[in-house]
Order: C-alpha cells, then sequence, then structure tokens
C-alpha cells in the first residue's frame, strides 16, 4: 500500500491592506515522508515572503512526525521573521495542535477568509 | 442481558502507511459500538500513533516482522494492544515544550506516545522479553451508551 503522498499548490494572495500573502495549499497526506513537500516548499520561497497562509482543508492524514514538520517550517519561519497563520484543520487536528501548543505560535482559523483577516496590514 | 465480549485481530506489516488499516478498522468498530465521531477520531490517532511507534521502533521497519494489532470490545470498552518484536519504549514520556521545540532546545519528532496518553482514557506500555512489547489502549463508551446484547 503506497503512501498516499503530500501534493502541495503554492499561490499568492492579497491582504486586506493589498499586501502579498503567501499560500501553501497542502493536500493528502502529511507524514514522516513529507519532508520534501513542507520543508522543501518552504525553503523555495522567495525572501520577500513574509506572510505564509497555511492552507490544511484538504489534508486527509496528519500524524505527529507530520507536525513535527509543521513545526519546523515554524522555527524556520521564525527566524526570517515571516508570520504564519493556518486554517483549515478538522475540530480533532486543531485540538491536537492546540494539545502539542502550536497555538502559541500561529493561530488555526476555521476559513481562509477569518485567517487573512489575521495577518496585519 | 449477557455482556458482550468479541475481539478482532490485524497482522500488519513493517511498513509506514499500514497503519491507516488499524485506524479504520478500529473506527468501524467504534461506530458500532456507538463511540461518539470525536472519540472515534481521538482513538484513530491513538492507534496511528501507536503503530507507527511499533513498525518504526519497535520493529525497526523490517518488512518481514509483524505489528499485531488486537481490538477487544466489551459492553463499555474497547481495548486495543498494539505488539511489536522490540523493547517497548523509553521512559518517561517525553511532554512537548514548544516553546523548546522553537528554540531548538528540545527535538520536534517525539510526540506520539504524548498524544496517545491524551487522547484515550487508559495506556501503558508493557515488555514481556521473550514475546516483545505492546501497547494498551482503552477508551470507555459513556454510561448511558453501554451496549447490550439481548
Amino acid at each position: 500500500m503506497a503512501d498516499k503522498g503530500t501534493q502541495v499548490k503554492m499561490e499568492e494572495i492579497a491582504g486586506g491592506a493589498g499586501q502579498p500573502i503567501t499560500v501553501l495549499r497542502f493536500v493528502g497526506d502529511i507524514t514522516s515522508t513529507s519532508q520534501a513537500a513542507v520543508l522543501g516548499t518552504y525553503q523555495g520561497l522567495p525572501d520577500t515572503a513574509k506572510q505564509i497562509l497555511i492552507d490544511f482543508s484538504k489534508v486527509e492524514y496528519l500524524n505527529s512526525s507530520g507536525i513535527a514538520l509543521v513545526i519546523q517550517m515554524m522555527i524556520a519561519a521564525s527566524k526570517k521573521g515571516q508570520t504564519i497563520q493556518s486554517f483549515g484543520l478538522t475540530p480533532h487536528f486543531m485540538k491536537v495542535f492546540t494539545m502539542v501548543g502550536i497555538t502559541r505560535y500561529t493561530k488555526l482559523h476555521v476559513d481562509e477568509a477569518s485567517a487573512v483577516a489575521a495577518f496585519p496590514g | 442481558m449477557e455482556p458482550m465480549h468479541s475481539s478482532i485481530e490485524l497482522s500488519l506489516p513493517s511498513r509506514l502507511g499500514f497503519e491507516k488499516i488499524a485506524m479504520n478498522t478500529a473506527a468501524s468498530v467504534g461506530r458500532i459500538m456507538g463511540f461518539p465521531d470525536d472519540r472515534i477520531e481521538d482513538l484513530k490517532t491513538a492507534i496511528a500513533e501507536a503503530c507507527i511507534n511499533a513498525i518504526e521502533h519497535g520493529n525497526k521497519l523490517d518488512e518481514r516482522l509483524c505489528v499485531s494489532v488486537t481490538l477487544a470490545m466489551t459492553s463499555d470498552s474497547l481495548e486495543v494492544r498494539v505488539l511489536d518484536t522490540g523493547t517497548g519504549p523509553k521512559f518517561p514520556v517525553e511532554v512537548p515544550d514548544i516553546d523548546k521545540k522553537m528554540h531548538e532546545e528540545q527535538r520536534t519528532r517525539g510526540m506520539g506516545m504524548f498524544l496517545i496518553q491524551a487522547l484515550v482514557d487508559e495506556a501503558e506500555w508493557v515488555s514481556t522479553p521473550s514475546s516483545g512489547s505492546y501497547a494498551r489502549l482503552v477508551i470507555r463508551l459513556p454510561k448511558a451508551q453501554e451496549l447490550q446484547v439481548k
């Protein structure tokens, strides 16, 4: 049985004040095998990317190894002074992310509109 | 009325991804037993983490070895045992500290056992030197929902 794998689409949208927001839309599974998709994609972002929005709405399966990769991305973003907002997690994974403390460093929004609105203009 | 006792056994190859079989089987059992959706999601994640630990650490990703998963149902609880050939985890269970992780003072991985303990009603790890070790997870039905067989 093959791991479903992680697909990621990157796009740029405009925030409330017209500032550019880089969106990373993950699809499929986020597990220990997702390093290239998660960290590789993040590391390929231009240095001008200051506001990053993570879309989890099409993620079907997440485990603790995948969550570790998300944290590694947050560490790298923190070092660069980038702001991360997230949306689209199921209520269960919002609970799991809260349990491990991720909510201290990024807010988990229920939808894209509220996540976009949370970025400073 | 007779108390209900049934069990299901799975034998999974030690390959990442196969934990989904145990997750989905447990979810089906949980639904049959009447667990609410949120508890089923808790159980799925806990079982995934236990199976991944068994596959990666217990059986060292050796696909010649199997992870045995047993689901045992009673009238008020579901017990899951995940058995591998290893010697069991090192204790104590590491509590994730996000501040330390963000400052690279704690590794980002290693949250599996913490999540297992947080998501089920009972969790223990048992080592039996001659036959390996197992994780035992239990979730209990709320009192009003205990199953009865007429």
